[in-house]
């Protein structure tokens, strides 16, 4: 019977000899769109390091972060408080920004996938209220628990995030019978509603100064990025973003329905249950460390649909690197437009999000 | 090559299938009729594996855990009621998500799943459309694409819901006569809910007839679709009549009909 045969084995329906059909291809990944959206990366990380408040010559910087590579050996002239600048302060801040970056684009496109939902965000079940409502208990309770120090914030956002997303699954699946994306996405409102909640009783109960510190992680930003960071997030966005791209055909499978992708043979609760998983993990470590930076999960993966078009093979790998890039520069600026003070970064992406998210939907219309 | 014993389906409580036994050999074509709401859909999703069912389905004497979906899926191919067709999605990619089940989970198609696609689609005469995105194909070519989308699983059984539901006279038989084609060159085993009495009686060698959920007779389209018979569980008046390829059922009204106003003609 056909369906046992052996890979190479003449199909029993159809004439597959190599001369019978003309030859089709599937959708795939462009080497010339991942060529832009190397250079996009790259040139996004090399003006990030040597863009400033410290006074530092490019060229000695660039040379200073070649000599850094293995087997080469270059004099860069740059003082000891330029390297550290540029070592310590800049360098980290970038490659944040970069894993930060490219881990909210990658998650905001596969919830876009699973939830078959072109508006939906890395923070849609609940994570942006839970690891909120972690890092205020940090900030106002820190002193009543124990004296927590500040290096608790982000652990603590984790651990909220993920409560948070868990507790939308155990009310989303609560009824066996219905296990849809659309009990998901209302189990998602009401654990923010609860979480949003927690978050709002404990400020008003706390100081200005705490409010200050409260609101400053809620609208992100990076200015306290250290290489301990990135050692914090890089393992989650490295699993996460592995577990993504190796879903990215599954993506497109679902895109005809659950009942239709099991007729096929994939099971879309599975693939689904995988994919919020990795892109929740990998967002909650993120937000734990850069606070709720909105919009890059809906800028990154439209802009992409508009270049590449829909297919996840592509959306998925080129958020990556875009994402990443994008992040980039927006830190770029919130960090140059009131220099030496700085933007939020939330606030940047949400200057350069919400008109987009309109440009999203005026367009969805014209499709629809 | 299809067997269906005593299958019973239960849906929020309510029984929908109730004990349906059938049997499809190889090369045969088993039309499912009956009244709205008879369960023909269920029993289609059952055989696909999209319901839960008490009872055995075997496929070339495999019986198929609801795990067991990915062989399930090399086994039984299903073409829907009202498919989910993405506007901007290729028609190549498309008819290719019908080969998830042959090739590695998490991995791309292979070259004989391209070759598998292009076959079909030139067997279909989509060759053509091959680049076309799904948005911009009509009713008949849209259902082609899906008839390929199912072909292309290579599987010995092909189940359809109401495939013609939303096609013109021509494009109906143009869906189901690829089929047919199928079954008599290839022996593709065909299992096909249809409202059409007379697409059943033409294209079926055997007619199930469906009511409440029990399998309440079947035999040869002859057989089964008579007047009284019809009358019976559709609760229809019709003219059964003979043609030279088969039966064709017509409906008859109930009162005759009245000469309309020669005035509201001429308007």
């Amino acid at each position: 019977m056909a369906i046992a045969a052996a890979e190479e084995a003449p199909s029993v329906l159809f004439d597959t000899a190599p001369a019978a059909a003309p030859t089709i291809y599937p959708t795939r990944l462009r080497p010339s769109h991942v060529l832009v959206g190397v250079a996009f990366l790259l040139a996004a990380a090399t003006l990030s390091v040597l863009i400033g408040p410290a006074d530092l010559p490019a060229g000695a910087v660039i040379k200073y972060l070649l000599s850094k590579l293995p087997f080469v050996h270059l004099h860069s002239g740059l003082s000891t408080t330029g390297a550290i600048v540029v070592w310590q302060l800049r360098m980290p801040r970038m490659v944040l920004g970069g894993l930060v970056g490219a881990m909210l684009a990658v998650a905001g496109a596969s919830y876009q996938g699973v939830f078959a939902n072109p508006l939906a965000d890395p923070y849609l079940l609940g994570i942006a209220s839970g690891a909120g409502a972690g890092a205020t208990i940090v900030i106002v309770e820190g002193p009543a628990l124990g004296n927590l120090p500040q290096s608790a914030l982000p652990p603590a956002a984790f651990i909220g995030g993920v409560i948070a997303v868990a507790a939308t699954f155990a009310l989303g699946r609560a009824r066996a019978a219905d296990r849809s994306a659309a009990s998901m996405l209302l189990a998602g409102v009401a654990v923010s509603a609860f979480f949003v909640a927690v978050q709002t009783f404990l400020m008003q109960r706390s100081s200005p100064g705490d409010l200050t510190l409260v609101y400053g992680w809620i609208l992100g930003g990076l200015s306290t990025a250290g290489w301990g960071q990135v050692g914090l997030v890089l393992p989650y966005v490295a699993v996460a973003a592995a577990v993504l791209f190796a879903c990215r055909r599954l993506l497109d499978v679902l895109t005809i329905g659950d009942e239709e992708a099991t007729s096929v043979g994939v099971r879309a609760s599975h693939v689904r249950l995988a994919v919020i998983l990795a892109a929740t993990l990998g967002t909650a470590a993120a937000v734990s460390v850069s606070g709720l930076i909105g919009f890059v999960g809906i800028i990154v993966p439209h802009t992409i649909r508009l270049i590449a078009g829909p297919s996840y093979r592509r959306i998925i790998p080129l958020s990556l690197l875009f994402g990443a890039g994008f992040l980039i520069l927006a830190d770029i600026l919130a960090r140059t437009v009131l220099s030496p003070g700085e933007v939020p970064l939330g606030v940047v992406t949400a200057f350069l999000g919400a008109p987009f998210f309109l440009v999203v939907l005026r367009q969805a219309k014209r499709l629809g | 090559m299809l067997e269906i014993e005593r299958v019973t389906v239960v849906l929020g409580g309510a029984t929908v299938l109730s004990g349906v036994s059938a049997r499809v050999e190889r090369g045969g074509w088993l039309g499912v009729i009956g009244p709205n709401g008879a369960g023909k859909s269920t029993l289609v999703r059952a055989v696909t594996g999209l319901v839960p069912y008490q009872g055995e389905i075997r496929i070339a004497g495999h019986a198929y855990a609801k795990s067991d979906q990915r062989r399930r899926a090399r086994s039984v191919a299903y073409v829907p009621q009202r498919p989910v067709l993405p506007r901007s999605m290729s028609v190549t990619d498309y008819v290719l998500l019908g080969r998830s089940a042959h090739h590695a989970y998490l991995g791309a198609e292979t070259s004989r799943d391209r070759r598998v696609a292009a076959a079909v689609l030139e067997r279909l005469q989509l060759s053509a459309f091959a680049k076309r995105l799904l948005g911009e194909l009509s009713g008949g070519e849209s259902q082609r694409v899906v008839l390929a989308r199912a072909l292309v699983q290579e599987a010995p059984v092909l189940v359809m819901d109401e495939p013609t539901t939303s096609l013109d006279l021509g494009h109906s038989q143009l869906v189901l006569e690829l089929a047919d084609e199928l079954r008599r060159e290839k022996g593709l085993c065909v299992l096909c809910a249809i409202h059409d009495l007379t697409l059943a009686a033409q294209y079926s060698e055997r007619l199930l007839v469906l009511s409440h959920g029990h399998a309440v007779l079947s035999g040869p389209p002859a057989e089964v679709l008579t007047e009284a018979n019809i009358r019976r569980f559709f609760e229809a008046e019709v003219e059964v009549l003979e043609g030279a390829s088969g039966l064709a059922v017509s409906p008859v009204r109930r009162r005759a009909a009245t000469p309309r106003h020669e005035s509201k003609v001429r308007a």
